[in-house]
């Protein structure tokens, strides 16, 4: 039955050998070239076996692949992996060993900046900042099941807070005989304010929006509030942005770069386990599992007494304050901020890092912005086919990990079980 | 005074009129039924009540208090639930997770823990199931649990749409059973809307038939199961 299986993949892994070969002909064999105004073909004949074979083992391993997911999708306490998984997960389930992981992985991550230097603690916190961009969208993707394609825009809101407090107020501050670097502390909380209004804002027009129409108005705004940055040039500096945005001072001192990065480094840790912390908070409390009952069912909410309206500002509010911390962070930590860095791209990929992750997983979540941010700065050779890899991991994730890298677990909700089983 | 009267009221969706000048009234501790056919509007009337689809004119009375411009949730807490068609379970949430979110309006978290181990006691299914998630129950069970996530609120009065719907006769029976002993038990006061005339009607007070957005007849639950027209059109007698 095996062997039978496997031949019939090979016969039509065979086959689509054979198509790759035929449709890729024009592309990989044939090569045009133009001299003098005459076209000449020069056939490459010594491509097409290569082509045959790429296909043919492209197809197999696919194949393969297929079976194996649905085997294991049949047996799944089976098998030496989910051994280790379930091995793994008792080990760390023991408090020690948990207290012990997190402290070596917390040590790690403070000794990181005096290990690795000033490039690496940068990447590392460009990671930082789509942690808590990819938390925050994870309220309103994940808790609320609002698709939002615009979320790039409330990291600009942030970004241009900061922004546009240093180049109004800055020479007030400097004047006045205050440091300039008191800007960020004030911005940081007045940016996360200013992106829930935003979010407010957006949230108004969408809320009796689901589904597809969500998300092109989500998109819409995003791309407006890059054409209102980029246009009104008198304000916001328009496509050249706002530059020398000053990086955050330790008490009253200013840093030179490579400390002040190492400084921005712990400010971003600091965040992102309050955020961490806050979002827990969210999802196990009241107001969480309102929105997760509206992701669920809208009139269902309404019978039972939610009021949509309200439960869809919360949402909007809470996911968008996020990202008003992240673009403060963002645009001290690169001094330059401009409309081109909060294009849709760049919803998509924290969109991205939430999905890969796992959609409603806070572990999934964050692994998915690190690997998303790290990846690329590590693998600069292949910057050219990022696009592509991304699309390629995408489609993997949602085929064979559909609920993301580190799917969400449910944390159960025990109801005064005490009182009932005596 | 009635409980709960209904003048004259028309409802749209969009141009289409759904109900055209329904007047109902229910009493305190009365079960009421409300049957017809398909697309009678019997959905739309339960709708109307919740404020879920605003009525564009009539009158809906509470305790004699105007609620017909009320927002949904005010409704939930003046005393009005709604066990709405086709379940409507929260899949994602658990069982008891799911019955939480029936008590969303109420603070008092003694009571909403008394009233949890009341609805346990009622369906003993649901206590079995209390941590799986509502999506992985059966369709009695969902039923029961749509039940019971409406009786978290606490209600006077209680509106059921189609409990039947798409269950096993057997299941049927023990969901009329439970409905009727709410009814006693707790002095809730029950509308029920049914396809299932013939059970509807040996559980009900009063009942109200309905046709293409109108009310048809209305009279006590025992004359109308002897009346010849609707034994012919609801019973298939």
């Amino acid at each position: 039955m095996k062997v039978r299986s496997i031949l019939a993949d090979v016969r039509k892994s065979l086959g689509i050998a054979v198509w790759s070969m035929v449709l890729l002909f024009p592309l990989m064999v044939m090569k045009v070239s133009v001299t003098r105004g005459v076209a000449q073909v020069q056939f490459r004949w010594n491509f097409l076996p290569f082509v045959g074979i790429a296909g043919f083992v492209l197809s197999f391993a696919w194949r393969i692949a297929l079976e194996w997911k649905d085997r294991r999708g049949n047996n799944k306490s089976e098998g030496t992996f989910s051994r280790v998984k379930a091995w793994s997960g008792q080990y760390f389930a023991r408090p020690a060993v948990r207290t012990s992981a997190l402290l070596a992985l917390l040590s790690f991550v403070i000794a990181y900046p005096f290990l690795f230097g000033m490039y690496h603690t940068n990447i590392m916190i460009t990671a930082f900042i789509y942690v808590i961009l990819a938390l925050g969208l994870n309220i309103v993707v994940g808790l609320g099941g609002l698709l939002n394609l615009g979320y790039a825009a409330f990291f600009g809101v942030g970004a241009y807070t900061y922004g546009l407090m240093w180049k109004y107020l800055g020479h007030s501050f400097i004047a006045a005989g205050i440091d300039p670097g008191w800007l960020f502390w004030i911005s940081l909380p007045l940016a996360g304010i200013m992106a829930s209004l935003f979010g407010i804002l957006l949230s108004l027009p969408v809320l009796r929006l689901r589904g597809d129409y969500l998300a092109i108005i989500t998109l819409a705004f995003g791309e407006i509030f890059r054409m209102v940055m980029q246009n009104s040039s008198d304000i916001t500096g328009g496509a050249t942005g706002i530059s020398l945005i000053p990086r955050p001072w330790f008490f009253g001192h200013k840093l030179p770069p490579p400390q002040a990065a190492t400084y921005i480094y712990f400010i971003a840790i600091v965040l992102v386990i309050i955020t961490i912390f806050i979002v827990r908070r969210i999802e196990d409390s009241r107001v969480g599992r309102a929105l997760e009952a509206m992701r669920e069912d809208e009139v269902a909410c309404e019978a039972m007494g939610i009021n949509l309206v309200k439960n869809k500002l919360i949402t909007f509010a809470l996911g968008s304050f996020w990202a008003g911390i992240a673009g403060v962070i963002m645009a001290a930590q690169t001094t330059y901020i401009n409309p081109d860095s909060f294009t849709l791209w760049e919803s998509i990929i924290i969109l991205m890092a939430v999905v890969i992750g796992g959609t409603g997983s806070i572990p999934g979540v964050i692994g998915g912005a690190i690997l998303l941010k790290l990846l690329p700065e590590y693998f600069r050779a292949l910057a050219q086919y990022r696009m592509l890899i991304y699309g390629i991991a995408m489609v993997l994730v949602i085929i064979f990990k559909p609920d993301g890298l580190i799917p969400r677990k449910r944390k159960q909700y025990t109801f005064e079980e005490k009182e009932l089983s005596k | 005074m009635a409980l709960l009267e209904l003048k004259d009221v028309h409802t749209f969706y969009g141009n289409i009129q759904a109900l055209k000048g329904i007047s109902i009234s229910v009493d305190e501790g009365e079960i009421v039924t409300l049957i017809g056919a398909n697309g009678a509007g019997k959905t739309t009337t339960l709708m109307s009540i919740c404020a879920i689809t605003p009525l564009r004119s009539g009158q809906i009375l509470l305790n004699g208090k105007e609620i017909s411009r009320v927002s949904p949730n005010k409704i939930v807490k003046m005393g009005v639930s709604q066990v709405p068609e086709g379940r409507r379970i929260f899949p994602q949430l658990s069982v008891s997770e799911n019955l939480d979110m029936g008590a969303f309006l109420r603070t008092d978290k003694e009571g909403i823990k008394r009233n949890m181990e009341e609805v346990f006691a009622i369906f003993p299914r649901l206590a079995e199931r209390r941590n799986q998630l509502g999506g992985t129950l059966s369709g009695g069970e969902q039923q029961m649990l749509a039940i019971s996530r409406a009786l978290m609120a606490n209600p006077h009065l209680l509106l059921l749409d189609e409990p039947s719907l798409g269950l096993a006769p057997l299941v049927v029976q023990n969901i009329f059973e439970v409905i009727q002993k709410i009814n006693k038990e707790r002095k809730t006061t029950i509308l029920l809307v049914e396809q299932n005339a013939n059970m509807a009607l040996k559980i009900a007070n009063k009942g109200y038939v309905m046709q293409n957005g109108i009310i048809k007849s209305a009279d006590t639950a025992a004359h109308l199961l002897e009346n010849e027209e609707v034994r012919k059109a609801y019973l298939g007698l």
